[in-house]
């Protein structure tokens, strides 16, 4: 027996009706203060379908299991991550890749925050980041998706949590 | 004032770079500032000489921020550094076991450089 993750199961969070909202607000405040930019989120449709070239993934392990991830064409994370570095140049592709790394993960970590039977009970991994021309993210978790779309400039943000049941 | 020498600790190295430019803009007059990318760059760091603050990430490959506070309280010379945990880390617990092992405070991030210079200042104070 595992008291620790006896524990964790005991206190398994389902999502509810409030965590859209909540993913969409956590993303919003990542933005605003770590690059002075204001997402507009998209309405939501079933043709909104997450592409691009750049994704990022952060895993949430304990009362909550899945995965958190933000997708986007290059061409905006170089922007997001000139906007983090307050760099009016080009940035180097490690840093890209560094940046939205680290905005998945701060995502990650304000959602979790902003409900409390998560922020004590849910741990997150190191964050990954998945670049190339032609690939599909396909997720074993079984459970609720929820996923928002912001505009970003002139190109498109998906951020997703994808939860195992 | 003795400008301070600053160890920044985090995995990534855009956060170092943002670390570093929010202590310029909020205005504290720095000295070396020292980049490390785990708690075991860190360590290293810290034996090579002594710092004035530490900010330090928790969530980190190798060693995270809390095994790093925790090797770092018992090197005699580092005895009275501050250190501050800069996390995105949303568990109390895990911020509470930095505060109980020695950290003098964290910054969530997100944070404005204003969240570091109020949290970071007072403990530059005794530089003075």
């Amino acid at each position: 027996m595992n008291p620790a993750l006896d524990a964790k199961i005991q206190t398994a969070v389902r999502p509810d009706a409030t965590w859209g909202s909540l993913l969409e607000l956590a993303t919003k405040e990542v933005f605003q203060i770590m690059l002075q930019s204001d997402l507009n989120t998209r309405p939501k449709s079933l043709e909104d379908v997450a592409s691009g070239d750049t994704t990022a993934m952060v895993g949430l392990a304990g009362s909550l299991c899945g995965v958190l991830s933000i997708r986007c064409a290059s061409r905006t994370a170089e922007s997001m991550a000139g906007r983090m570095l307050g760099s009016v140049g080009p940035v180097a592709a490690s840093d890209v890749a560094d940046a939205i790394a680290e905005i998945c993960n701060m995502v990650a970590g304000n959602f979790k925050g902003k409900i409390s039977l998560l922020a004590d009970h849910c741990m997150l991994s190191v964050p990954t980041v998945i670049r190339g021309d032609d690939y599909e993210m396909v997720t074993i978790a079984d459970g609720e998706q929820i996923a928002a779309s912001f505009g970003y400039e002139n190109g498109v943000i998906w951020v997703s949590l994808a939860v195992h049941s | 004032m003795k400008r301070p020498r600053i160890l920044i600790v985090d995995d990534s190295s855009v956060m170092r770079k943002i670390v570093e430019r929010s202590l310029r803009q909020a205005g504290l007059e720095l000295g070396d500032i020292v980049e490390a990318g785990n708690g075991i760059e860190a360590l290293a760091a810290v034996n090579a000489g002594p710092f004035d603050l530490i900010l330090s990430d928790i969530n980190m490959p190798a060693m995270d921020g809390i095994e790093f506070l925790r090797q770092l309280v018992t090197i005699e010379s580092c005895k009275g550094t501050p250190v501050v945990m800069v996390t995105t880390e949303g568990s109390e617990s895990r911020v509470v076991e930095a505060l109980s092992i020695g950290a003098k405070g964290y910054i969530r991030k997100p944070f404005t450089p204003d969240q570091i210079k109020e949290r970071v200042t007072p403990l530059l104070e005794v530089l003075r």
